[in-house]
């Protein structure tokens, strides 16, 4: 093979060049692709180029968003019954790199004063999918909110569907929308906040059930995967497609709300529906 | 009645093109049935089958999806593979039906909903996540039938009824045996072994408290008297108790999957 001296880099070679500069000190955007140090970053790790904000783990976020917490049901993991050797090792990981039992916490906390339920999903911990105890911690969430007479924020971010629990990760979708609806039909609110990425079953059922649904710049929303879209109308999307702005556009966003902003609108929210105290 | 089969073949029964059409069984379970279209906001989506009818003297609304008989019904319906406006008309005729006190049957044979751009677009998710949230609410009997593949959240849409009952010969699951092997085998030629270990048949979907009743295959008129008795005996059973039972025990049904 001819080699040339001053070939330009192809994609992968950039990306295997970036992986090489060491840990934390560049980051390349998922979104607009720039390479940003990382102080530039800023403590809500947004993108200073396009304000796409950095996936974060669910701890991460919660000290961003409240002034305090406090985290229920935290043993509540995957049933013993799902025994396969590959699943108990991917569940195993997960717990190591989270910390967590399950890729949800939910609890109660503050936000600038205003008490509300919380659950925020951890896409680090098999992509935040939906599984049986994901379901059981967010369907408590809301009955415990609507006992507590408070509003629920829900952080998404979700691969779907947790396959390796089969029909019974299907069944929670309902399952979390009949506690939904209970909170609902209480008169209170529930804010949706739709995080990078969402997709399939969760967006098919809580995070499209919000009073309010609110998302994050250039966050990935979507039902069916671009994937398997493009493999069934054998065509590519645009690129837009999937992003928050353009179901903004679309009308299935109340709003879009830069990461550094969040607290203080979410707190603007909360005080509207606290008849304004 | 046959003896056990493998889960591949029920698979492969649920798919089957000799699997009864969904407007076959409506013509067959009513003695009146109009079709009533459209979605009031974008579109008429032909893979969802919708109207009201008499089924005997009890007036009902019966929604499907449905696969195409040939293949141009099939391109238009997108293999029975809903878009949002389809669910968007679901929604609508249940509601409606909420208003007459109309009972509602929905009959599922959808491998799921469709993938598409546009899908996207109007909302695939949203309009899911809707018919869920308040199908569940409905304060009206909603007996929710799969008669052949009962494929994912497509599914799940119309399946949030009082009771869920499967065909002998159908399959209901979070997604087809194909995407299970891709997605967790990375090796899509291991569709049978998916299939086994899935739990998507109806005995294993009945012995799991997923569905509640499986019905004999429906293929003639007979059969269709049979189940079509079996309908309106629920019908009555749900009909008799208060909305504040009824919506109690839908709630708690689904409140129960853990
Ligand atoms: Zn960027």
């Amino acid at each position: 093979m001819k080699t040339n001296k001053f070939n330009t880099p192809t994609t992968k070679e950039l990306e295997l060049r970036n992986q090489k500069i060491p840990d934390g000190l560049w980051i390349k955007c998922k979104s607009c692709g720039e390479n940003i140090y990382y102080k530039d970053l800023g403590k809500f790790k947004e993108c200073p180029n396009c304000s796409y904000g950095m996936r974060l783990g669910a701890k991460e976020r919660i000290e961003m968003i409240c002034d305090d917490f406090e985290q229920i049901n935290s043993d509540i993991t995957v049933p013993s019954r799902f025994d396969d050797d590959k699943y108990q090792n991917k569940i195993k990981k997960a717990k190591d790199v989270t910390g967590l039992n399950e890729s949800v916490i939910t609890g109660f906390g503050k936000i600038n004063g205003h008490k509300v339920g919380l659950a925020v999903m951890d896409s680090r911990f098999i992509m935040a999918s939906l599984g049986i105890a994901t379901g059981e911690l967010l369907a408590k969430l809301f009955e415990g909110a609507t006992e507590k007479q408070l509003p629920v924020i829900v952080f998404t971010a979700s691969g779907g569907a947790r396959m390796q629990e089969g029909i019974n990760s299907l069944m929670q979708m309902a399952k979390v929308s009949e506690a939904i609806n209970e909170h609902s039909k209480a008169g209170l609110l529930y804010i949706s906040l739709i995080t990078d990425p969402t997709f399939g079953g969760v967006t098919a059922s809580f995070a499209m059930q919000g009073d309010i649904i609110i998302s994050e710049p250039k966050a990935s929303i979507g039902f069916a995967g671009r994937r398997v879209i493009e493999n069934t109308i054998q065509q590519r999307p645009p690129e837009d497609f999937q992003q928050a702005e353009t179901l903004l556009k679309n009308g299935f966003l109340d709003a879009i709300i830069k990461r550094s902003n969040l607290k203080s609108e979410l707190s603007k929210i909360l005080a509207i529906h606290e008849g304004g105290a | 009645m046959s003896e056990e089969k493998s889960a591949f073949e029920k698979v492969q029964k649920a798919r089957n093109s000799d699997k009864i059409s969904i407007q076959k069984l409506v013509s067959g379970l009513t003695n009146e049935f109009i079709e009533l279209h459209g979605d009031r906001a974008y579109g008429d989506d032909s893979a969802v089958y919708s109207g009201i009818g008499m089924i005997d003297n009890q007036p009902v609304t019966i929604i499907g999806i449905q696969k195409g008989t040939n293949n141009e019904e099939n391109v238009e319906r997108h293999f029975g593979s809903a878009e949002p406006d389809g669910y968007r008309k679901a929604l609508r005729l249940m509601e409606q039906a909420e208003k007459f006190k109309r009972p509602i049957i929905t009959l599922i044979n959808t491998p799921g909903a469709y993938p598409g751009v546009d899908a996207e677009y109007h909302g695939q998710g949203y309009m899911i996540s809707q018919l869920i949230l308040k199908g569940m609410q409905l304060k009206t009997p909603y007996i929710s039938v799969i008669i052949g593949e009962g494929g994912s959240g497509g599914a799940l849409a119309l399946a949030v009824g009082d009771c869920v009952w499967s065909f002998e010969n159908s399959i209901y699951s979070v997604l087809s045996p194909e995407g299970y092997a891709t997605i967790l085998w990375k090796n899509s030629s291991k569709v049978k072994e998916a299939a086994d270990v899935m739990r998507l048949t109806p005995e294993e979907l009945l012995e799991d408290g997923i569905i509640d009743k499986i019905i004999p295959e429906v293929k003639n008129d007979t059969d269709i008297e049979n189940f079509k008795n079996m309908i309106l005996n629920k019908i009555s059973e749900l009909s008799n108790m208060s909305v504040d039972d009824l919506l109690k025990k839908r709630f708690a049904r689904y409140r129960s999957f853990k």
